[in-house]
C-alpha cells in the first residue's frame, strides 16, 4: 500500500469520525429529551452545537493537545542539535519543517500532532533528550515524521478532542453517579434519581463506543507502518529499536499524559494497568513485537 | 447509432486516461525537480562555506598551496555544474579535496583548537548530513518517476510526449559509509 492511499484513508476516517461524533451527540441529547418529555428543540440545538464543536476541533485540536500536555515551543537557538536532527530528517522525507515543542518531564516519550504537514508539531520530553543518544533520537523523530507525512496526526489529534472528551465525561459521570447512587440510597427516589440513572446509562453506553472509535484512530498497523517508514528514512532500524527499549523500560509515568492523549505517544505513557477503563482504552501494539519487527528488517 | 455511441465513449475514455496519465507524469517530474532544488540549496551552502574554511586554514598553514588549489578547483566545478550527474561528480571531488584539507589541518594543533575552525567544521558536517538526506529524497523521487515512465502502457505515452528518465545523484562509496557517524 502506498502512502497516498494511506493519506486518503486517514482523510476519509477523519470525516467519518466527525460525522459520527455529531450524530452521536445529537442522538443522545434527543433521546434524553424524549425520556424527560421534551420535544425536538434540544436535539436541534445539540446538532448545531456539536457541528460547531467538530469544526472547532478540526482547527484547534493540536493547540488543545499541546496545552493539556504542558508543552512549550523551542526555537533553533535554544536547542540547535535537536533542531538540526528534525530539519535533516524533514529534508529526507520531503516535509516542511514542523514546530518543535518540549514537555518538561523526565519520563522519555514523544508524539506528533497537527492537521497536515504544514501545520504539524513534533513534541519530545526533556527525559527523551537526556536518555537517548543521537541515533536513537533520530529513530524516534523519523517515526513521528512518518505519522505527519501519512496524515495520521490529523485523525489522532482530532480523536483527542472528539472521542477523548466523550470518554473522559463518561468516565467522570460513571464515578459520580456510583457515588451519588450510594449516598442517595433510601432517600428521595424522585425525578433527581431518574435523571442520575439516565445519565449513568448514557455514560455506560457511550464509553465502549468511544473506546471502539479510539481504535479507529490508533490501529496497530499504523504504528508498525510508522516504525517501518521511520526506519527507511534513517536507514538504521536499530536506532528506533533501542529507543523503544529505553522508553518502555523506563518506569517513570508521564504526568502530562492522560486517557485522551495516551494514544498519540510513541509508547504508552500510562504505566498503571489493570483498571477497566485503562484496558478499554489500551491501543498500543506490544513494544516487544515492534522491536522484534525492527530487528528483523 | 449504438455503434457510433460506443466508439465515441471509447474515445472519450481513452482521452481521459491519456489526460490523467500525462498529468501524473508531469506531477512526478515536478517532484523530481523540486527534490533537485533541495539538493542544490545545500550544495550552494556548502560551496559558499568553503572560501571561509580555506581562509581560516591559510591563516595557520599558508604553504599548503596544492591542497587549497584542489579545493578551489573542485568548488569551481561544483558551482558550474548544470545537471545532477556532473553536480554529483563535482560534489564528490569537493568531498575528497576537503578530506585532504582536514587531514592537513590535523598537523596544526593551534588551527584545530581555534573557535572559528571548529564552528566551520561543525557547520560543514551539518550541511553534509543535509546533502545526504536531500539526496535520499531526490533519489526516491527519481526512482518513482523513472519507474512510471518505463512501465507498460505508460512507456508508449511517455516516449511520444518526450519524458526522459532523470539522473540519480550518486554518492561515492566512502561517503555512503560516512553518513551514519555519531559524534556522541
Amino acid at each position: 500500500m502506498s502512502i497516498y492511499s494511506e493519506i486518503s484513508a486517514n482523510r476519509r476516517h477523519t470525516w467519518l469520525l466527525m460525522a459520527l461524533f455529531i450524530i452521536m451527540v445529537a442522538a443522545v441529547v434527543q433521546a434524553a429529551a424524549w425520556l424527560l418529555g421534551g420535544g425536538y428543540e434540544a436535539g436541534i440545538i445539540a446538532l448545531v452545537a456539536s457541528t460547531l464543536f467538530a469544526v472547532f476541533s478540526y482547527y484547534a485540536s493540536s493547540s488543545v493537545v499541546l496545552n493539556i500536555s504542558h508543552a512549550t515551543e523551542v526555537k533553533h537557538d535554544e536547542n540547535p542539535d535537536l533542531y538540526h536532527i528534525v530539519e535533516n530528517l524533514c529534508i529526507g522525507a520531503g516535509l516542511p519543517m514542523p514546530k518543535i515543542y518540549i514537555i518538561d518531564d523526565t519520563a522519555p516519550n514523544a508524539f506528533a500532532t497537527g492537521r497536515d504537514p504544514r501545520h504539524a508539531t513534533v513534541v519530545v520530553t526533556k527525559g527523551l533528550l537526556q536518555k537517548l543518544d543521537k541515533l536513537e533520537l533520530e529513530g524516534v523523530i523519523a517515526h513521528e515524521l512518518s505519522h505527519i507525512r501519512n496524515y495520521d496526526i490529523r485523525i489522532m489529534t482530532i480523536t483527542v478532542v472528539l472521542i477523548g472528551l466523550v470518554a473522559l465525561i463518561a468516565d467522570i459521570t460513571l464515578r459520580l453517579t456510583w457515588f451519588g447512587a450510594g449516598r442517595r440510597r433510601g432517600g428521595d427516589r424522585g425525578l433527581g434519581a431518574a435523571i442520575v440513572l439516565i445519565i449513568a446509562l448514557i455514560a455506560l453506553i457511550l464509553a465502549p463506543i468511544a473506546a471502539e472509535l479510539m481504535k479507529l484512530a490508533v490501529s496497530r498497523r499504523r504504528e508498525y507502518l510508522a516504525d517501518a517508514s521511520g526506519a527507511l528514512l534513517t536507514r538504521y532500524p536499530e536506532g528506533l529499536a533501542r529507543a523503544l527499549e529505553k522508553i518502555s523500560g523506563d518506569k517513570e509515568p508521564l504526568e502530562a499524559a492522560n486517557k485522551a492523549t495516551a494514544h498519540l505517544y510513541i509508547v504508552n505513557p500510562l504505566k498503571s494497568h489493570g483498571s477497566f477503563m485503562n484496558n478499554l482504552f489500551s491501543t498500543h501494539p506490544p513494544v516487544q513485537e515492534r522491536i522484534r519487527r525492527l530487528r528483523a528488517m | 447509432m449504438i455503434v457510433a455511441a460506443v466508439i465515441i465513449a471509447i474515445i472519450v475514455i481513452i482521452g481521459i486516461w491519456i489526460w490523467a496519465l500525462y498529468n501524473g507524469l508531469v506531477r512526478a517530474r515536478v517532484r523530481v525537480q523540486e527534490a533537485w532544488s533541495g539538493i542544490d540549496v545545500q550544495l550552494k551552502r556548502r560551496s559558499s562555506l568553503v572560501p571561509n574554511l580555506v581562509e581560516t586554514v591559510k591563516g595557520y598553514a599558508a604553504h599548503e598551496k596544492e591542497v587549497f588549489e584542489n579545493v578551489a578547483k573542485a568548488r569551481a566545478a561544483l558551482m558550474g555544474a548544470g545537471d545532477a550527474r556532473s553536480a554529483a561528480e563535482a560534489n564528490n571531488q569537493l568531498t575528497a579535496a576537503l578530506k585532504t584539507l582536514f587531514a592537513v589541518a590535523e598537523n596544526y594543533p593551534q588551527l584545530r583548537a581555534s573557535e572559528n575552525f571548529m564552528q566551520l567544521q561543525k557547520e560543514l558536517s551539518d550541511i553534509e548530513e543535509k546533502i545526504a538526506y536531500s539526496r535520499q529524497f531526490y533519489n526516491t523521487n527519481v526512482m518513482d518517476f523513472n519507474t512510471r515512465i518505463k512501465v507498460f502502457p505508460n512507456v508508449l505515452l511517455a516516449n511520444s510526449f518526450g519524458f526522459k528518465p532523470a539522473d540519480f545523484f550518486a554518492a561515492t562509496e566512502a561517503e555512503k559509509a560516512d553518513v551514519k557517524v555519531s559524534f556522541k
